[in-house]
């Protein structure tokens, strides 16, 4: 039985004057400590899905499952989600934005503090617990929303573009920070990107999504030689630009 | 090149600058009493209607001697510090519930809209009727005026909080409370701030109107009678007294908001 079960997701917006299906008929899924992609053109309902996911809405129709039980409200947190910005709020230190999640639960005291701080020298922000979040730089913030998302150890970590914001060389260093964070904590992921190299070098599967309505278009698998390596020296793999030129033409046939 | 010296030049003009600028500042105010003076006495103004520095001295010092002064100055303050505080917080309070009920919020506004442009001072004599001709009728009016514009104004801050923090917090499983204590509230606060300095203003108004109205008590009270029997160094004394007591409250709320918002 697999860890995170999707079954005939369908979605559709509602509006005064329009009902617009953003999802039609998605079934897929995903294994434990498996990284996932969901790769796409805007519009494909790529974002959709993951926030159905998250329990930041229900679907109109189908149910997701987690570990073989209903998803609901994600009330026992044990999602985790990062979205396209950091998010930080300016009025806490970065102490008290990464302690956020244990604070709503009441569990921001103790043990949980101490492991939770510890987190913050993992992602290289040891010493920036004090500082409020302007003074950091976009990719340390980032770090940081990283630190405060898995601070509530969630059993799956959901990704929103969130290095999309960041420029080159940052987003290849986080890349890679992200990937061996979650690789040794080891959760389960998925990421939604338009990037094809970014779903390359960090994924073990990716899933296409075509749009109107956003359906999956195709599955990939990455070779094995590719997913051990982290995502900076995947893309220097021969393979790697064979998958990308695949992945390309399929995404090209897309546009009519 | 040298950085230290540079430095120290550009240090020095800053200096220089604002040494000028309350050099000019002192100087419009020298230049307002004393030619308000000279007009006064060479009766190029209504020495009646206008009065002069010199007699708001004299009888500033003659009313802090015979303890009236205080008297009615401790009573205006108090009405309107606490009409300050009671508005803005009932203001708050009652954005909160319009933040809390999108539907409730969508039935009061056109209510809002009209209780806004009505002159709430207008409301006056059946405060008076209706409370007494005492403190807690003008401790109603300097509340009263403050209280609709601080909802509407407040509540629009709250709907304008960036929707992503209530989603990380969504996320996180919170409830509609801790994302109001958590993002709403906080995010808030510089426009919070900002109507308190509006409301400084408009208490005193209300609390002066309440006074004119039950004219027994407080600085409003001094200005009336004044008016009454024409004596209008009483009205200038009162007026001056007014406005050094409202630049003090709005220097603390500034310094509230240096306390509280640090970025």
């Amino acid at each position: 039985m697999s860890f995170l079960k999707i079954q005939d997701i369908h979605h559709t917006y509602f509006s005064n004057q329009t009902a617009a299906t953003a999802l039609a008929d998605i079934s897929l899924d995903i294994e434990k400590g498996e990284f996932v992609s969901f790769l796409g053109p805007s519009g494909c309902g790529k974002t959709t899905l993951l926030s159905i996911i998250a329990g930041l809405f229900p679907p109109t129709s189908g149910k997701i499952l987690l570990e073989n039980k209903p998803l609901k409200a994600n009330s026992d947190l044990s999602i985790g989600y990062m979205l396209q910005q950091d998010y930080l709020f300016p009025w806490k230190t970065i102490e008290e934005n990464i302690l956020l999640g244990l604070k709503l639960i009441k569990k921001d005291e103790g043990l949980e503090r101490i492991k939770t701080l510890k987190l913050l020298s993992d992602v290289g922000l040891g010493d920036t617990g004090k500082l409020y979040p302007r003074e950091l730089s976009g990719g340390m913030r980032q770090r940081a929303a990283l630190a405060r998302t898995l601070a509530v150890d969630p059993k799956i970590l959901l990704l929103d573009e969130p290095f999309s914001a960041l420029d080159y060389q940052t987003k290849l260093k986080l890349e890679d920070l992200v990937f061996e964070t979650l690789k040794s904590f080891g959760k389960t992921a998925v990421l939604v990107t338009h990037d094809i190299g970014e779903a390359i070098a960090m994924s073990d599967r990716i899933f296409l999504f075509s749009a109107n309505p956003g359906s999956v278009h195709k599955t990939f698998k990455v070779p094995d030689e590719l997913r051990e390596l982290t995502p900076f020296h995947a893309r220097n793999h021969p393979q790697y630009p064979m998958l990308f030129q695949t992945i390309w033409k399929e995404l090209e046939s897309l546009e009519y | 090149m040298n950085i230290e010296q540079l430095h120290n030049q550009y240090k020095t003009s800053l200096k220089k600058e604002n040494r000028l600028i309350r050099f000019y500042q002192i100087l419009i105010f020298i230049v307002f009493f004393s030619s308000w003076e000279l007009l006064s006495r060479k009766e190029l103004i209504d020495p009646l209607i206008f009065s002069s520095p010199t007699k708001v001295w004299h009888l500033f010092i003659q009313k802090l001697g015979d303890g009236t002064l205080l008297s009615h100055s401790g009573v205006t303050l108090f009405e309107t510090v606490l009409g300050f505080i009671i508005g803005t917080l009932l203001g708050t309070i009652l954005a909160s519930l319009l933040w809390w009920s999108p539907r409730l919020s969508k039935t009061l506004d056109p209510y809002l809209v009209i209780l806004n442009a009505m002159p709430k001072v207008a409301l006056g004599p059946i405060i008076i009727v209706a409370f007494g001709p005492g403190f807690p009728s003008i401790i109603s009016m300097g509340a009263i005026i403050s209280i609709i514009i601080t909802t509407i104004v407040v509540y629009t801050a709250f709907r304008e909080v960036d929707p992503n923090y209530l989603k990380v917090l969504q996320t996180f499983g919170a409830t509609r409370t801790q994302a109001f204590r958590e993002a709403i509230l906080p995010a808030s606060f510089p426009t919070i701030i900002s109507t308190l300095k509006v409301n400084v203003g408009l208490s005193w108004v209300g609390v002066i109107v309440g006074e004119f109205l039950v004219s027994a008590k407080g600085l409003g009270y001094l200005i009336i009678y004044g008016f009454q029997v024409f004596n209008f160094t009483l009205v200038m004394l009162a007026l001056m007294i007014i406005a050094v007591f409202a630049t003090i409250m709005y220097q603390l709320v500034e310094l509230l908001e240096r306390k509280l918002i640090k970025d």
